[in-house]
């Protein structure tokens, strides 16, 4: 199943290969022209009738994770946060190290040694160690680099009603999705881009920009969900199993109003459930295609996922089914030439 | 050069945020269209309006847009719950009136709260008179902007009134293309979007227009008020040439030559060093290969608040030095 394949690949920012050669694998037969950029973000080009309007539909491949700084003498490893990782959610996870993917755990202090006031607050980052269950640092040395990249070791299950639990469903939910319609949609032409290093930045998405000058772009996303019910509707940004999620803005775009109301009326008009994230927080990739070179439009279409850049993060399939008749319904729009 | 009130009073009481700069473009439009060559609106909604000459390239940025509220939420009673779009203190907000596109009028409070230290934009909400969500529905949507109402008091010496940011910006700008009969240089004059935001505007258009000269035109703060932060700014002390700010340092030789411009013009004019705070020209000077950029800023008390002060006399030595600045030869 390829969400599955997608979130179980490694793919931490600046280290996507494994994800970029499963989405090269997937799409390369569906598409008319497609190449890997010098930052590493996929270009695909698939033809169609001419649209006086450039369409470029894109998600970032890379997902946030930890990195290798240090082997100490007893052979455990230091390591640092790559993207935004909230700290207390990882003592005690299993973790896979590097190309060869080595099995480590995040340790720390037992509750029985630790001084009350230590519980009152989160462990540091510093306070952790990842025990890859060697005895010294040469051995250590002989199975992991300083450096290495550090994934989740979290497999894909389906659970409940049509839920889905997974690492990185930020964003191979988004991943998962272009490359079906890539796979589906014939005759009319878009670019179908990857970008590498979102989550540190934006890094890929200005340079995509740059070479294919989009006039139109649809960013698509896995976003943040957290819908429990104690919560005022205000602050509750997206939720589960009430459809795509359409941005109204964040940190890094004020979505064109024009195109979001074009989107939110092609929904209404076929029955397609959809909901606003209501959060401002947070940014994505539109934030540098929309400012790259003479500007242009942009809207984010997201899959809410609870427990968001986490090893367990949760979507519903309903979410994703509706996100994916949305988008192509949007591309049957774009062909008549009503985008 | 007379003041022109009429002009200035409905540039800040023209509705347009950033994101929704539609009115307040449509309006600046028909007040410059008649002396300029050439507009065009890029696909950000930048009006970009040429003055064609033979001389350098120079872009001018005044920001259209505003600071605003945008609508994120609306509950079973018909209250509206916002986001901020630009920097918006709860301090500020609180008991305001504002306003949509629509015209319709919206006042704003807060839930229960002890302590007035806890007032957050997340705990406050719009009130627009209605009884129920659907009543609300039918006059405003998820997503729509609204911007603190109009009111706007002038005298002999100072305006008041929200908005002063930037629409006085524009105001020195289009005061300009009017008073510039026979521009010696290629000007460029960019009514910029969502300044407020992050300088997205300025940095598209300044990317279509390649200058070789930038110049925003922005408000700036005092430090003339009870106990103010030390800031060598004040009103009624004159135009205020920008060195710094937090988005840029000015291009040193251009910041030379608009002081001579003000000092053998007998403009009144201020340095400007400004701690916190950017403008456009933050965004124009880093374009492309990069462009010598430099600031005519308007001095303004309580800036981001609904009552922004300015000097009028201020205000027109802003044109007078943009004008001079803009007909003179400028070698870097």
């Amino acid at each position: 199943m390829l969400l599955k394949k997608l979130t179980e690949a490694s793919g931490v920012s600046g280290n996507e290969k494994e994800v970029r050669n499963i989405i090269l694998d997937e799409i390369q037969d569906f598409v008319d022209d497609i190449k890997v950029d010098r930052l590493g973000n996929i270009i695909a080009y698939k033809k169609g009738k001419d649209n006086p309007k450039k369409l470029m539909i894109t998600a970032h491949m890379d997902e946030v994770g930890l990195m290798i700084t240090d082997i100490d003498d007893m052979g455990l490893l230091k390591f640092t946060t790559v993207g935004g990782i909230d700290k207390r959610i990882l003592v005690s996870k299993p973790v896979l190290i590097g190309d060869n993917k080595v099995l480590g755990v995040i340790g720390a202090k037992p509750i029985h040694l630790q001084k009350r006031e230590e519980w009152q607050n989160a462990l540091e980052i510093e306070q952790l160690y990842i025990d890859i269950g060697v005895n010294n640092k040469t051995e250590g040395e002989k199975l992991v680099s300083i450096g290495d990249y550090v994934i989740f070791n979290s497999q894909y299950v389906e659970f409940g009603d049509k839920l889905v639990k997974a690492k990185a469903l930020d964003n191979r939910v988004g991943c998962s999705l272009l490359i079906e319609l890539i796979k589906e949609i014939e005759d009319i032409g878009f670019y179908g881009v990857f970008t590498v290093m979102e989550e540190v930045g934006l890094v890929g998405a200005g340079p995509v920009a740059y070479t294919v000058e989009p006039d139109l772009s649809i960013i698509l996303e896995g976003t943040l969900c957290y819908d429990i019910p104690k919560l005022d509707s205000h602050l509750i940004p997206t939720h589960l199993n009430k459809g795509p999620a359409i941005s109204l803005m964040d940190r890094t775009t004020l979505f064109d109003m024009e195109f979001r109301k074009r989107i939110t009326k092609i929904a209404e008009e076929n029955h397609i459930p959809y909901q606003y994230r209501k959060s401002s927080m947070g940014g994505n990739d539109s934030g540098k295609i929309h400012t790259t070179k003479e500007g242009s439009v942009t809207a984010t279409i997201s899959v809410p996922c609870r427990n968001i850049h986490s090893p367990t993060s949760v979507m519903s399939k309903q979410d994703y089914e509706n996100t994916y008749k949305l988008l192509k319904t949007i591309l049957l729009e774009y062909e008549k030439g009503e985008l | 050069m007379k003041f022109n009130s009429q002009l200035m009073e409905e540039l800040v009481t023209t509705y347009g945020p950033s994101g929704n700069e539609d009115n307040i473009r449509i309006y600046i439009k028909e007040q410059i269209e008649d002396y300029v060559d050439k507009i065009e609106v890029d696909s950000l909604g930048n009006l970009i309006a040429r003055k064609k000459g033979n001389g350098k390239k120079i872009m001018i940025a005044a920001h259209m847009d505003q600071i605003g509220l945008m609508i994120t939420d609306i509950d079973k009673d018909g209250f509206l719950r916002f986001t901020n779009v630009g920097g918006i203190s709860p301090y500020i907000l609180m008991s305001q009136k504002v306003i949509f596109e629509n015209g319709r009028v919206g006042v704003v409070y807060v839930e229960p709260i002890e302590d007035i230290s806890k007032l957050k934009l997340s705990n406050m909400f719009i009130d627009i008179g209605v009884n129920n969500k659907e009543e609300a529905e039918n006059l405003v949507n998820i997503g729509d902007i609204c911007i603190y109402k109009p009111d706007y008091s002038e005298n002999d010496n100072v305006i008041h009134t929200r908005y002063l940011d930037d629409r006085v910006g524009c105001y020195v700008a289009i005061e300009a293309i009017k008073g510039i009969k026979n521009p010696k240089n290629d000007l460029y004059f960019v009514f910029t979007v969502q300044e407020e935001v992050g300088l997205r505007g300025a940095k598209t258009s300044a990317f279509k227009v390649e200058p070789d000269i930038g110049i925003a035109i922005d408000v700036t703060g005092s430090g003339d008020t009870p106990k103010a932060k030390t800031f060598a700014v004040g009103l009624n002390e004159g135009t205020a040439i920008k060195i710094k700010d937090n988005s840029i340092i000015t291009h040193p030789k251009l910041r030379e030559h608009m002081v001579n411009i003000a000092r053998n013009n007998d403009i009144p004019y201020q340095m400007e060093v400004l701690e916190h705070g950017g403008t456009d020209s933050g965004a124009i000077h880093l374009t492309k290969e990069g462009v010598p950029t430099g600031a005519i800023s308007i001095p303004t008390r309580y800036v981001h608040s609904t009552i922004e002060t300015a000097s009028k006399k201020d205000i027109l030595d802003s044109v007078k030095l943009l004008i001079k600045l803009l007909e003179s030869d400028i070698q870097l």
